[in-house]
């Protein structure tokens, strides 16, 4: 049963959102051909989906509400079921090997297209990977994490335009080049506060994207850099298809590497010590910890990833141009760690894949994009800051008595 | 006897223009259980944080000697990090674990200091970093045998009792092996029953070779166990010596005018 | 000379938008140490209002005064309704949450706010209409200092005095004060903190939209995407400043502005932006307490 005073509350929610919208959903001028258009239709529409959203949050919080109270009785039946999958290798193995052999046999099944479009989504796995290292594990909030990426991508245009340096050699180069930058900036500013230090980078992001668009004898300004060669395979040449295919495959290879990697790095001294310092850095510190050490391996391990995307998407759209750098990527590499759960690998590869694939395949959908993004960011920090997919604990076991033994799974 | 293991001399903290801590001086020597007591805001607290490098002190010089090398540091202006490595932990007053992390884990965070595996190690699991991880398990596991947690090595921390959380405290600096412990009053809010069962695992971590500094209102804890007792009232060493010389040290008295002092 | 002037005046113009963007930024942070990034599409949105509002009654053949004066208030009320709503939905339910978490937030407001705008308007700039009028008595020196550099500076002025005169002696800036040093101790003498809070946004966002309008009618135009950099240059003064400190963020807004008029005039202006965002970097790095702001003491 829904009370009757939340309907009231409900209903004052949407006269309150009509008021507010007013101006801007309603009212539309045009100034030079002195026009007004009034959009009626927009506030009705406002006031519904606000009085609508309003009781669902409602109905939403005392559920939520309910569940807290049964939990304290018994807790393990509540465990969500993807977390039970992702604890039990009985499931996890066939289940990774379905989809990597979906992933695999994705170029024959569906068109170039396609192939194209989850090239794309697979990439920003990759960053949304790197990121969550910084932002999910260590606990950094970096949110100009798009200048590595930047700094890939023209390591690779500017190399191969003055020197003729191929894919392959320039892919460890600018991965290196963006972890060094990483370095360079994290060093002064890792120091700060949170808060401070997403500020600062988000300036530093700023400053990188500026200096790219402004500074013409080094990176051709605004108009970019085009023409830059695809990756090569042992010097063979490659149709259109072909190449598409063919860096389908490497960046489905270089997510494998990365889950891999991330895996590793996380159940292991540092992925504790990054874990441990995003709960408490004074305690950390206490232990024996060195904050700064600790934190710019985060950073520049998180900004090498990116300089390695950054590689490919320069050799992917053989184009590169400040526009494809500016603050708004690093937002959506954000949100796709956030949507996912901050810390929990699965959870940002379907963070990066709904995310990214939605407004392609949701046309109607795509204008709102960005409105989804921003929306998405508030709706997760305020109902379910863990994410869709919140982090397994490893978990160990002892066998009774000896202690020695210790075997582990994770 | 032996040379002392922490000696303190001199030291001062300003805030602005309060000294919270005003020319204290202080030694432990090895095998000691030192307590350091006062009325609240007496500057203990600041104290310890200022031994530990969290704060930096104003003036005065603290130094550390390990009993085993007879390596000697001087601390000041030392980052806490490396304070920890050279052989001195600490817990906090006001509990401060890594709530969402396994106990055991938060116990192998204490093993972080004299451990190595770096990026390349996580990566490829090469058979000395597989060594060392085991190393850090099984170390890790003992001592939550020896705090009494081991049946809960995969809670959550912050699941923990009130008691059971300052108990792991106690472990987790454990595990960083310091020859000096420090405990900011480590029977803070525990029930007599599991006071009376820190006050053997402190006897204990004491007897395995750790000495002891510990800051406590309760007195009677505090006259059992310690040694020797250093009393601060008003950022000032006021008094020093046995619990008895202590007891009946009337300075000591007129600082805890209104609260008494029995054992 | 007469350029060095010109350039000087442009940077307390300037400097004096950016101080009545800075304020919002400082109380909010002040009271719940929160950056609340979303307060540049606070800014913008009191600049859409105003435009939309000033041109359907110049459409409609409304004086010009009336006109400055109506657009102004509705951009104060509904940017005020904007900052109370935004702190209620996104901020409010996260107030015991990790500190990055309202940050987050608070950047996705910004991001939802700024594309809401470009939704249901437009994304083309859009041209404002000259509210400020050539003021006969400025003819002289109108080379040097137009005559909107002088209402934004008077407006700022008086808008300053107002406040300073709020803070000090009303009760609610009694409160906010009471609230900004010690939260728990306010609930104990019987403050409203929700209420306070909610009051800090109202009025932070009010200043905000008077900056909008000014800004709108300096410069002739606006869209969608100006409360960002805007927002960036404020929170920058007011770092500078001191975040947190009233008069720091008024101070850092004035050498922020200074500095950027006669780096693109005597420099470059290609790098304008590059200029604030380094300046940024810089005293985040080197002097993360700002010029009057108080260094944080860690509590162990």
């Amino acid at each position: 049963m829904f009370p009757l005073k939340e309907l009231k509350r409900s209903a004052l929610i949407a006269l309150w959102f009509a008021f507010l919208t007013f101006p801007i959903m309603v009212i539309k001028v045009d100034p030079i051909e002195r026009t007004v258009e009034w959009r009626w239709d927009n506030m009705f529409f406002i006031a519904l989906g606000s009085f609508v959203i309003s009781i669902l949050s409602k109905v939403y919080l005392i559920r939520k509400e309910r569940r807290a109270g049964r939990k304290k009785g018994n807790r393990s039946i509540t465990e969500p079921f993807m977390q039970r999958i992702l604890r039990e290798p009985r499931f996890l193995y066939p289940l990774s090997l379905a989809v990597l052999v979906f992933a695999l046999s994705f170029p024959y099944l569906f068109s170039t297209y396609q192939t194209n479009i989850m090239t794309t989504a697979l990439m920003y796995v990759v960053l949304g990977l790197g990121l969550n290292i910084v932002v999910g594990v260590a606990g950094l909030l970096d949110l100009g994490y798009v200048a590595f990426y930047a700094v890939g991508a023209y390591s690779y245009a500017l190399l191969n335009m003055h020197f003729n340096m191929g894919f392959w050699a320039v892919l460890p180069i600018g991965g290196l080049f963006a972890a060094f930058l990483g370095i360079l900036l994290g060093f002064p500013v890792l120091r700060l506060r949170g808060d401070y230090l997403a500020i600062v980078t988000l300036g530093f992001g700023e400053i990188i994207r500026l200096i790219l668009e402004n500074w013409n004898d080094f990176s051709q300004g605004p108009s970019g850099i085009a023409n830059i060669a695809r990756p090569g395979f042992f010097g063979m040449d490659m149709s259109f298809a072909g190449g598409i295919t063919y860096i389908y495959y490497l960046v489905v290879g270089l997510v494998i590497v990365t889950i891999f990697v991330v895996n590793r790095l996380q159940n292991s001294r540092l992925g504790r010590a990054w874990l441990a310092l995003r709960e408490d850095e004074i305690a950390c510190q206490a232990m024996g910890i060195d904050k700064t050490k600790t934190k710019l391996v985060a950073f520049s391990l998180g900004a090498f990833w990116a300089g390695l995307v950054g590689v490919i998407f320069a050799a992917k759209t053989t184009f590169v141009n400040p526009a494809s750098f500016t603050f708004l990527e690093s937002a959506i590499i954000l949100s796709i760690v956030v949507l996912g759960g901050m810390g929990s690998i699965v959870g940002v590869i379907f963070g990066a894949l709904i995310l990214i694939l939605m407004p392609e395949y949701l046309r109607a959908l795509s204008e709102y994009r960005m409105l989804a993004f921003g929306g998405i960011l508030v709706v997760m920090m305020v109902f379910r800051p863990e994410g869709l997919i919140s982090n397994v604990r490893r978990s160990y076991q002892f066998k009774k008595q000896s202690s020695g033994q210790a075997s582990d799974r994770s | 006897m032996s040379e002392a293991i922490l000696k303190v001399s001199g030291l001062t903290k300003n805030f602005g223009g309060i000294k919270a801590i005003d020319n204290v001086d202080l030694d432990i020597r090895p095998g000691e259980i030192v307590a350091l007591i006062g009325p609240n805001g007496a500057g203990k607290t600041t104290f310890f944080n200022c031994l530990t490098g969290i704060y930096t002190p104003s003036a005065g010089d603290i130094r550390l000697c390990n009993p085993k090398s007879g390596l000697k540091t001087k601390l000041n202006g030392m980052k806490p990090n490396k304070i920890t490595e050279k052989g001195m932990a600490r817990t906090f007053q006001n509990i401060r674990l890594f709530p969402t992390m396994s106990v055991l884990e938060n116990v192998m965070i204490g093993r972080h200091c004299r451990t190595k595996a770096f990026i390349l190690g996580a990566i490829f699991r090469n058979p000395a970093t597989r060594r060392e991880e085991e190393e850090i398990i099984e170390m890790s596991y003992d001592i939550l045998k020896k705090i009494g947690l081991h049946k809960e090595v995969n809670e959550e921390a912050r699941n923990l009792s009130y008691g059971a959380q300052r108990r792991l405290e106690i472990g987790r600096a454990l595990a960083t092996e310091p020859f000096l412990l420090l405990l900011d009053e480590p029977a803070a809010g525990m029930n007599p029953k599991e006071t009376e069962a820190l006050v053997r695992l402190i006897r204990q971590i004491c007897s395995e070779g750790h000495s002891i500094l510990l800051i406590e209102h309760d007195m009677k804890l505090v006259m059992s166990l310690s040694d020797r007792i250093f009393v601060m009232d008003y950022g000032k060493k006021i008094a020093q010596g046995t619990p008895e010389e202590v007891r009946s040290n009337p300075a000591v008295i007129k600082a805890y005018l209104g609260e008494e002092v029995d054992a | 000379m007469d350029y060095f002037i010109e350039l000087f005046f442009g940077g307390l113009t300037r400097g004096s938008i950016y101080a009545l963007i800075a304020l919002g930024y400082t109380m909010v942070y002040g009271i719940i140490g929160l950056i609340n990034f979303a307060h540049g599409e606070i800014y913008m949105i009191g600049a859409f209002t105003s435009f939309i509002v000033a041109t359907v009654l110049s459409i409609y053949g409304f004086p010009v005064l009336a006109i400055v004066v109506i657009a102004g208030l509705a951009a104060a009320v509904w940017s005020a309704s904007y900052g109370f709503t935004i702190e209620k939905l996104a901020y409010r339910p996260l107030r015991k949450a990790p500190r990055l978490a309202p940050l987050i937030s608070a950047i996705g407001m910004s991001i939802f706010l700024q594309n809401y705008v470009l939704l249901a308007q437009t994304s083309d700039f859009l041209p404002f209409p000259a509210l400020i009028p050539e003021f006969a008595f400025m003819e002289p020196v109108a080379h040097i200092v137009g005559s909107s550099d002088l209402v934004i500076l008077v407006t700022t002025a008086l808008v300053m005095i107002g406040l300073t005169f709020l803070i000090k002696f009303t009760k609610i800036g009694k409160a906010m004060r009471a609230t900004a040093q010690d939260k728990t101790m306010a609930v104990l003498v019987g403050i409203n903190v929700d209420r306070v809070i909610s009051a800090t946004f109202i009025i932070g966002s009010a200043l905000a939209a008077i900056g909008g309008l000014l800004i709108a009618s300096h410069i002739g135009q606006i869209n969608f995407y100006i409360g960002f950099i805007a927002g960036i240059k404020a929170f920058t003064a007011a770092v500078l400043g001191g975040i947190g400190s009233i008069p720091g963020a008024v101070l850092g807004s004035l050498v922020l502005g200074l500095t950027e008029s006669f780096a693109t005039g005597y420099v470059s202006s290609d790098y304008e932006d590059v200029f604030a965002f380094s300046l940024l970097v810089l005293i985040l790095i080197f002097k993360p307490s700002g010029l009057l702001g108080k260094a944080e003491t860690k509590k162990v």
